[in-house]
């Protein structure tokens, strides 16, 4: 059989630093959207408390039980990412597998919400979202999904998009960066 | 412009798309007469005043909001879920 060799959607973009902040790619794994039916929501996280160890998410929550994680996405919507999702989690819910559909970055540094301040149209200072918080909005004209992790701000996006992600969030950057030196 | 969307907060106008009316959420009963069809589907009230809005949070949540606010002075009263809380 013929082994396939994985390719990223960077190619050469990833890492890029610009003064404070620094722009990386990290691989979500497999990722599978979770949608529960009607009335089934605290049904769907008592089947994901007995298989993963984890609840279903609040809006605007992540739930953990390392490696897995599971990010709230919008109303009625979660996805499961660093593992498989238990089939049997499908009596309670649409289970859809998001698997190398989505492409994952991380913004690290003091400045990275000032960057994102460029492109974003929510406030994404440690205050206003803090650790373990997640959000859906705009970067430019993409939606993406926003979280703060220990390391940095966390986006995912269509991997469709990923050069153009890619190209926008450098540009604020390097935009930042050359204010910070002017002072 | 800002909404604030029950589930995700108080949100820029650029992640909403507006539908129109709300009373399209009142969909006529499968049996009803052509004309009661026509009605819910042609004709809207057109208030100076409170009137009650559709906005989809496209760029958020992806829930449809029931946003009702005044033509007039544009104050927005509030925001609620269509279907309510359940699936959130
Ligand atoms: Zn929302």
């Amino acid at each position: 059989m013929v082994e396939l060799t994985a390719q990223t959607p960077w190619a050469a973009l990833l890492p890029v630093t610009a003064g404070a902040t620094g722009l990386s790619a990290w691989d979500p794994g497999p990722m599978t959207a979770l949608m529960p039916y009607r009335g089934r929501r605290a049904a769907l996280s008592e089947a994901m408390q007995a298989a993963h160890g984890l609840g279903f998410p609040d809006p605007g929550e992540v739930t953990a039980a390392p490696p897995l994680r599971c990010l709230w996405t919008g109303r009625g919507q979660a996805f499961l990412m660093g593992g498989p999702a238990d089939p049997g989690l499908s009596a309670q819910a649409a289970l859809v597998d998001q698997s190398d559909g989505w492409v994952a970055l991380r913004l690290e540094g003091e400045t990275a919400p000032e960057v994102l301040a460029r492109l974003v149209p929510v406030d994404l200072r440690p205050a206003a979202l803090p650790e373990g918080r997640t959000l859906r909005t705009l970067c430019g004209h993409m939606t993406v999904s926003i979280t703060r992790a220990p390391e940095g701000l966390e986006i995912l996006a269509f991997r469709s998009m990923a050069g153009t992600l890619v190209h926008e969030i450098a540009d604020a950057m390097r935009l930042v960066a050359g204010r910070a030196v002017l002072g | 412009m800002r909404l604030s969307c029950p589930l995700c907060g108080e949100r820029d106008r650029r992640e909403f798309t507006y539908q129109g009316a709300a009373a399209m959420v009142d969909r006529p009963a499968p049996g009803a007469t052509t004309e009661q069809w026509s009605d819910w589907l042609h004709l809207r009230d057109n208030p100076a005043g409170r009137t009650r809005d559709l906005w989809y949070h496209e760029a958020g949540c992806g829930a449809w909001l029931v946003v009702e606010r005044d033509t007039v002075t544009h104050e927005i009263f509030g925001t609620a879920l269509v279907g309510g809380d359940h699936a959130d």
